[in-house]
């Protein structure tokens, strides 16, 4: 039994309506010469998810959205987006696409709103009443932050403005599926939140279904509907922040000092746990902390067990010690 | 209509790059730099005669160096702005676009174009004034100037694009190229009539381009009195459309299929190979 269909008999999802789904991944599987990156990869998302893809350097994320980007050809799979088989996509499709890469250095000597107005132009015969494409260049502008950068030099922006100016050509079509390969690198914290809010944004407002790759487990948390977690080629790990957390541990961790002594106890319910802890001990206790797993704790512990080969081992509980 | 709106894109696109060549003294250098230096070479070369004719060496080399230019152009520049553009990007960002790429290849054909003819006007323009005897036909040339600048620019680029595609990065594909390049250049009868060379490099370098870009461009500017110099004494239009034509003609059947090979190939994971190649490079 493998950690997916482990994590599914935890917290079964409703199967959602066939038309509904806007991402479908069946046994995706791809082979380099004698070496497997992707060994049956499947998952769905529906319209309006906010999905990302986790897992460790090497394990595949960018190859998986490449070939939903119709970059790359798997091996075997059945694979739809937006209905159609990446493989077969065409000019329609693309333009219902939207992409962020991890880019280098193009389009060096356009400035920005000159690089911006001339890739509108190409989503243009694509608008549709319900969805006018491209954006309105001054709101995309602003909208990612670039409005006083409107007409420098791309290659004199700095590398988180370069990279926002990669989003603003991402959703410049108004797409209803956004591929994100780490998005955030280069940011700094404001920029990070900012581009927080416009995922949300982009979700809520558009109902663009948004695929994410990251490296940022918190960022991971703040975003996500749900965490897919990709390892040795397989989606060790699909769920919520919550439910993977969960599935990982289901103890809480419960810290406290007592005469000048730390405690550290795992519970599976927390709140009794400290109840019980001050009926017994009132005001001796200090500096009580509850933790319950976190999205890092679940990620470890999910590529560890991938690693060590013991997919299906049982987590060993944490003994109470006093350190 | 999906093909004539590409071509619109692309040819906004070409203009746009072509104004922005124009405001980087670095890239006019770059593109236009040769085209100075030959005509220096070119003025320095007014005194003698061509044996056999009251032609000046230079009016006779003049017309050549514009057809080495549109060879440097046509297949140099498209062949480095391919491969660098495949290097940092450009090609990938297209490909994520509906009709990005059709629009990538028109604009950046025009754009090469431009400044292929931009590279001839700075030799040619101060060329007719400076040098004697490339006036003599008058404006009866320029018809002649025309048609063999846009089939020459059509027997290029096409191979320009293929080497583009075929070779990973801009660095080896410049020197894998540019020797074979100087030794037609050589034997094409650029700076000298090919007429003095051995028969089998004759009858080599009328294989290519090159040489007909030279014959077509000379029948555009000199008077019939430098005809002892050619080969068979004949401008030899015919042949030189006939020529420059099958160039193109294989060049168009070739470079499509050549070109969506390398679109279909290009992806982060190649663009991230050639990068880290370039990084260890520079590092």
């Amino acid at each position: 039994m493998t950690v997916a269909k482990e994590v599914s008999a935890v917290s079964p999802p409703a199967p959602p309506p066939e038309h509904d789904n806007v991402l479908r991944v069946h046994d995706m599987r791809m082979r380099y010469g004698q070496r497997d990156v992707l060994k049956g990869v499947g998952f769905t998302a529906r319209k309006g998810e906010v999905l990302t893809l986790l897992g460790p350097n090497g394990a595949g994320k960018t190859t998986t959205i490449e070939i939903l980007e119709g970059f790359r050809t798997p091996s075997a799979g059945e694979i739809e987006v937006l209905g159609v088989d990446p493989a077969r996509g065409d000019e329609r499709w693309r333009s219902r696409l939207g992409v962020v890469l991890q880019s280098w250095r193009d389009h060096g000597k356009w400035r920005v709103r000159e690089l911006l107005g001339h890739m509108g132009r190409y989503y243009a015969p694509y608008s549709t009443p319900e969805r006018r494409r491209p954006r309105d260049l001054d709101e995309l502008i602003e909208t990612v932050g670039l409005t006083e950068h409107a007409d420098k030099r791309v290659s004199t922006l700095s590398g988180g403005q370069r990279r926002r100016l990669d989003v603003a050509i991402g959703i410049i079509g108004r797409p209803e599926l956004l591929f994100l390969d780490e998005p955030t690198a280069g940011f700094d914290p404001q920029a990070r939140r900012d581009f927080h809010d416009l995922v949300h944004r982009l979700s809520d407002e558009d109902d663009t279904t948004i695929l994410l790759t990251t490296h940022d487990l918190d960022e991971a948390e703040k975003l996500a509907d749900r965490i897919l977690i990709l390892a040795g080629g397989r989606i060790v790990a699909d769920g919520s922040a919550d439910e993977l957390a969960r599935q990982v541990r289901r103890e809480a961790e419960v810290r406290w000092t007592r005469d000048g002594q730390r405690f550290v106890h795992a519970t599976p319910d927390a709140t009794r746990f400290v109840r019980e802890l001050f009926a017994q001990h009132g005001d001796d206790v200090a500096d009580l902390e509850v933790r319950r797993a976190s999205l890092e704790d679940v990620y470890m512990d999910m590529v560890r067990r991938h690693e060590s080969g013991h997919a299906d081992a049982a987590t060993g509980g944490f003994e109470e010690a006093a350190r | 209509m999906n093909t004539l709106f590409t071509i619109r894109l692309g040819l906004a696109r070409g203009w746009i790059e072509f104004r922005q060549t124009f405001t980087s003294a670095q890239d006019l250098w770059s593109y236009l730099g040769n085209s100075v230096v030959f005509l220096a070479v070119l003025v320095f070369l007014r005194g003698g005669t061509v044996e056999g004719t009251p032609i000046s060496v230079a009016a006779m080399s003049m017309p050549g160096v514009l057809g080495m230019l549109l060879l440097f152009g046509g297949v140099l520049a498209t062949m480095q702005l391919l491969t660098t553009e495949r290097e940092d990007g450009t090609l990938l960002r297209a490909k994520a676009m509906p009709h990005g790429m059709g629009g990538y290849l028109v604009g950046k054909l025009l754009h090469v174009s431009l400044m292929t003819i931009a590279s001839m006007a700075i030799v040619l323009l101060p060329g007719l004034f400076v040098l004697d005897g490339l006036m003599e036909r008058g404006l009866s040339g320029i018809p002649t100037l025309v048609w063999v600048t846009l089939l020459g620019l059509l027997a290029t680029l096409p191979y320009g694009a293929i080497l583009g595609s075929l070779f990973g990065s801009p660095r080896a594909a410049v020197a894998a190229v540019m020797l074979p390049l100087m030794g037609l250049i050589v034997i094409s009868g650029i700076f000298f009539p090919i007429s003095v060379l051995p028969e089998p490099v004759q009858w080599t370098a009328q294989v290519f381009p090159l040489y007909w870009l030279g014959l077509g461009l000379r029948s555009a500017f000199l008077p019939d009195t430098a005809l002892p110099a050619e080969i068979g004494e004949s401008w030899r239009h015919l042949e030189t459309a006939g020529v420059l034509g099958l160039w193109a003609v294989v060049g168009l059947l070739i470079a499509p299929a050549v070109l969506r090979r390398m679109a279909r190939r290009e992806s982060g994971t190649a663009l991230e190979r050639r990068r880290h190649r370039a990084m260890q490079r520079v590092g």
